[in-house]
């Protein structure tokens, strides 16, 4: 059976209007402008992914929450799992942009890492 | 106090950081940035949602990476700043432009230089300016406040949350705050489309499911002491309330996302030329305003939708302040630019082709959606160029560049028309 | 035991607080919001009047002009923004010039100096943006705005600082009449008091009507109003008036004390605590300020904030709703005094108001009933003078700065208000303790952006200088009107 699903790329600002179509094993998709739209149609018609931006709780640090990602998409369906775990974390400033806070955050292979630095007070 | 600055920047965030780093690489040797907020980085500190960089960097990063990168390249090339300094005015005194600034530690100061670039940033819309009738209970905030409440300062802004225009920081607060555990019940938007970016949309509405109303705005803020729902209500072709539509939402928070004004209080006082369609100054392809020596850029000039962009006008900036310095920049004015009335503005409005390597982009935006439409730009009847698109819509700017070598021979008017394809 | 308790500390119950402490009476000054001027006193048109239109055979004509003639040094004393920017009441056609003689005539009943009707080439010259078929207007010199709610917080300072005692959050919901002193029953307390000052505005009629039978009540009538970004606060040099109605004053156009441009109210009945804004009434406002003064219409833009307030109309028997007069006596219940119906020109007459309420109504009461009158020998007229960073030249500025750092830091950007003022406001006497009642003090967040940049620095200063958690500032009202709503990241600990 085929099905054809109407996305619009979230890869980049330009917000290209795909149309994916799904014959079993084979997904074709159309009305990418790049290749970056060609993995977003087939991963969000099979496993849709996110990154997620949030803080964590900073202690000792010029402010007091720091903000962190996910290093790469993580399945949509584990979003809020993620928060849950994440907003449980807490780490000592100094921290430096890049510095993992959390290693393969619930399994998915992506660490939670800092977005920017954050000097100790 | 005699010493004078070849360079000074007025704002450090993402559009001062990359005017003062480009003016510095360009051959300005004294360059100073003065920032107002306690740390460099500006609007993209709070900032923290990833989307920023494609064209920079290319590759996605956040806000405060965005920052962060440019903060080492102002540290690595050793240019000073000041923080936490307020700049109360700027003075045009002919070779040297007068700073006036106070901070706590050195108290009021004044600071001489030979050219200023004006990075003031934008401020948001207020609940006052649009004027939504109603009591002004506690639990409205601008969307940018929210975002620097949550993100910043670790507090919540409310738990039951109505947004009130689709701009992208509106859009952005819709998913963040849900992340946090807030419910979103509604994003209000007055116009028939959203004025935010697409990929925010879905990313931040349709993944949570929060109702995006097109064509509905708020008509009633209930709640004497904090917010307690407000009245929302389709608004026809004219953007009129449409009676017998309204309808009821309990929030204990109002968000607005309802649009950006640039910052030009001290560009104003200092006697800038204001273009009434940008609300910025008038600036020319290196962003020199009616003033010579001084140079804007970034969202004191146009409200743009994607930083890079603001890091790109500003890297002009910056060029045009060490080439001022250097007495190397031509005031020799080619032409100026204008558009018809389906285009609300375009930057720069002036042109010396003298200063320009190989091409001028032009920023624009369209009033209206516009489908099947191409841009294209005229001396007189001659057409030089044509912008196309797949759509054009108002949350969009339009960069539209042409090379040097179709615009020369020309003067009077380059003319920018909206037209069909 | 209190001597006195004034239960409202708008401009009323301040003013006269104020005026009690030049004795040693024991006064509570007493407010159920959670600051004083927190009603009509700060929502209101910021006039002060010349008193032309006040009929003279009522109080409201007695106390009107003297108010006005006082304020100036009233200004000074506490310092307060006050310009005497005089005022205009505009004319169309002949019908309105005499009208204006009308008034002209009353003027000169009242005691309104410097009066002088103006013709068409005089009123324009004054007035450029004037609408061209304005024909002639009545000219007022000593007419003026004033910061209503500075006024009313400097009041309470002044008080506060000879002695009076400030109870705000504090809801009045009894009073028994002991014969030898009343028995006030609050929210949170209980006061006893010899003598008992109803200046509770609004709810006045209600205050009454827990001592004595009514013979008063009180009509809400809502007005509106926009404030305009001060980039166009100068459209206008004086207040414009239209002609009056039987309907009160009119839309009036003004600058305000601080470099805003002003326009409202209108008058619609409505029920108390009513102070939302409308849409339809919003755009009259809009419509009938740009009979007077066209130019508005393209300023629409600029507009950067709307609010209403109720105004208190008497109704009595002898009064129609709109040939009220203020209601200024002591009542039937004996020692307990009315100050009711207090409506326009109410700001304007109180100076000339609480010296006759002090020295005609409550010192013939002490010497009636045997209460002790002894001058208040530290009674200082004078508050501890506001520190205005922006209006300072750069060397006092520098000086300010080098002596206390906390000048050196701006919060608010739009109106160019330092951390020092901000603190400064918490920690005078009945300072600020909420975001918005900075903003009534020294203006923090009144400006453009709303307080958009400033609000959570303000928040942290009041936490910080106040001693309580962030989540615990208020917007306005303790508790009811909260801004934050606790912490993010929800965790087993202290954080």
């Amino acid at each position: 059976m085929t099905t054809t699903k109407e996305l619009i790329c979230i890869s980049c600002p330009m917000g290209c209007h795909l149309k994916v179509t799904v014959d079993g094993e084979d997904i074709q998709v159309e009305g990418n402008t790049c290749k970056n739209g060609i993995t977003y149609g087939i991963e969000e018609v099979t496993n849709p992914k996110r990154i997620i931006p949030t803080t964590v709780i900073v202690e000792n640090g010029k402010l007091p929450r720091l903000p962190v990602k996910t290093s790469e998409a993580v399945p949509k369906e584990l979003i809020f799992d993620i928060m849950n775990e994440v907003n449980k974390v807490k780490v000592k400033a100094p921290v430096k942009m890049g510095d993992i806070i959390v290693e393969n955050i619930l399994g998915t292979g992506a660490n939670i890492i800092a977005t920017r630095s954050m000097e100790s007070l | 106090m005699n010493k004078v600055y070849d360079t000074v920047v007025l704002g450090g965030g993402p559009a001062g950081l990359a005017a003062a780093v480009e003016a510095k690489k360009a051959g300005a040797q004294d360059v100073l940035i003065l920032e107002r907020d306690r740390e460099l980085g500006g609007i993209l500190n709070q900032c923290i949602h990833n989307g920023f960089g494609l064209h920079t960097f290319n590759e996605q990063l956040t806000g405060p990476e965005y920052a962060e990168r440019f903060i080492d390249m102002v540290k690595d090339l050793n240019i000073p700043y000041e923080l936490d300094t307020m700049v109360l005015d700027l003075e045009d005194k002919g070779e040297v432009k007068r700073i006036h600034t106070i901070n706590e530690e050195d108290g009021y100061n004044i600071i001489d230089t030979k050219s200023v670039i004006l990075t003031m940033g934008c401020r948001e819309r207020t609940s006052g300016a649009i004027g939504i009738p109603g009591y002004r209970p506690a639990g409205i905030f601008t969307a940018g406040t929210a975002q620097r409440y949550i993100n910043m300062e670790g507090y919540m802004a409310g738990k039951k949350v109505v947004i009130l225009g689709s701009g992208d920081i509106g859009l952005i607060m819709a998913r963040r705050m849900t992340l946090e555990g807030a419910e979103v019940e509604a994003v209000c938007e007055i116009m028939p489309y959203s004025n935010g970016l697409t990929r925010n949309i879905v990313q931040c509405l349709d993944d949570y499911d929060i109702p995006l109303k097109l064509s509905h705005t708020i008509t009633f803020i209930h709640g004497k002491d904090r917010i307690e729902g407000v009245t929302i209500q389709k608004v026809d072709e004219k953007l009129q309330p449409i009676a017998g539509t309204e309808e009821y939402i309990p929030c204990d928070t109002l968000l607005l996302s309802v649009g950006l004004i640039p910052e030009n209080e001290i560009s104003r006082k200092a006697g800038v030329e204001i273009d009434k369609r940008t609300n910025g100054p008038v600036v020319s392809e290196l962003r020199e305003t009616s003033i010579p020596g001084v140079f804007a850029a970034g969202n004191v000039v146009q409200v743009h939708d994607l930083v890079d962009f603001v890091s790109e006008e500003a890297g002009l900036a910056g060029k045009g302040a060490a080439k001022f310095i250097q007495n190397n920049l031509s005031d020799n004015i080619s032409f100026t630019t204008e558009t018809d009335n389906n285009l609300s503005y375009v930057i720069p409005q002036e042109i010396a082709l003298d200063n320009v390597e190989d091409a001028v982009t032009f920023y624009m935006r369209v009033r209206n959606v516009a489908e099947n439409k191409v841009i294209n730009a005229y001396f007189g009847d001659k057409k030089i160029a044509t912008k196309r698109g797949r759509k054009f819509v108002p949350a969009e700017m339009i960069n539209f560049k042409i090379p040097k070598s179709k615009l020369e021979g020309y003067e009077g008017k380059l003319r920018f028309v909206l037209e069909d394809k | 035991m209190f001597d006195i308790a004034i239960i409202g500390a708008g401009v009323a119950g301040s003013y006269i607080a104020r005026e009690c402490s030049r004795y040693q009476f024991k006064v509570a000054l007493i407010d159920g919001e959670s600051d004083v001027g927190n009603q009509i006193s700060m929502a209101n048109s910021a006039i002060v009047h010349a008193g032309f239109d006040a009929p003279s055979n009522k109080l409201k004509g007695k106390f009107n002009a003297a108010g006005c003639i006082m304020y100036g040094k009233v200004c000074e004393d506490l310092d307060v923004p006050f310009n005497r920017c005089g005022s205009l009441v505009v004319a169309h056609d002949e019908f309105e010039m005499l009208k204006l003689h009308e008034l002209y005539k009353n003027g000169l009943q009242n005691g309104v100096p410097g009066m002088q009707i103006l013709f068409q080439k005089e009123v324009h010259e004054m007035e450029e943006n004037l609408a061209d078929d304005i024909c002639g207007a009545l000219y007022a010199p000593d007419a003026g705005v004033v910061s209503p709610f500075e006024l009313v917080v400097k009041l309470a300072e002044n008080a506060v600082d000879n002695g009076v005692e400030l109870f705000l959050d504090t809801v009045i919901t009894d009073i028994e009449n002991k014969e030898d002193y009343f028995l006030l029953k609050s929210n949170n307390q209980e006061f006893k008091a010899k003598i008992v000052i109803n200046a509770a505005g609004i709810y006045a009629d209600d205050v009454y009507e827990m001592v004595g039978d009514p013979y008063f009540e009180l009509l809400a009538r809502k007005g509106q109003y926009f404030i305009f970004d001060k980039e166009v606060g100068d459209l206008v040099n004086t207040v414009i008036f239209p002609c009056p109605s039987e309907k009160g004053k009119g839309i009036l156009v003004a600058p305000t004390v601080h470099g805003n441009l002003l326009i409202g109210p209108d008058a619609n009945p409505t029920e108390k605590g009513d102070i939302s804004t409308t849409q339809n009434e919003l755009n009259n406002i809009k419509i009938t300020a740009a009979k007077n003064v066209p130019v508005i219409k393209e300023n629409f833009g600029k507009i950067i904030r709307n609010y209403a307030g109720t105004r208190n109309t008497p109704i009595k028997a002898e009064f129609t709703t709109t040939d009220g007069d203020f209601i200024i006596e002591e009542s039937p219940v004996k020692k307990f005094v009315n100050v009711a119906g207090y409506e326009s020109p109410g700001l304007t007459s109180i100076p000339a108001v609480s010296f006759y309420v002090l020295n005609e109504i409550i010192l013939p009461i002490c010497r009636r009933e045997n209460i002790e009158i002894k001058e208040n020998p530290n009674f200082n007229p004078k508050n501890k003078k506001h520190i205005y960073f922006n209006d300072l030249s750069s060397e006092e500025k520098q000086e300010l700065i080098k002596e206390n750092p906390k000048y050196g830091k701006v919060i608010c950007r739009c109106e160019t208000i330092t951390e020092g003022e901000i603190i400064d406001t918490i920690h005078r006497s009945a300072g600020a303790k909420s975001v918005k009642g900075v903003k009534k003090r020294c203006r923090a967040g009144m400006g453009r952006c709303q307080g958009g940049f400033c609000s959570p620095r303000v928040v942290e200063i009041l936490s910080r200088e106040l001693d309580i958690p962030m989540d615990e500032v208020s917007y306005d009202k303790k508790k009811k009107s909260y801004i934050l709503n606790g912490k993010t990241k929800v965790v087993d600990s202290n954080e």
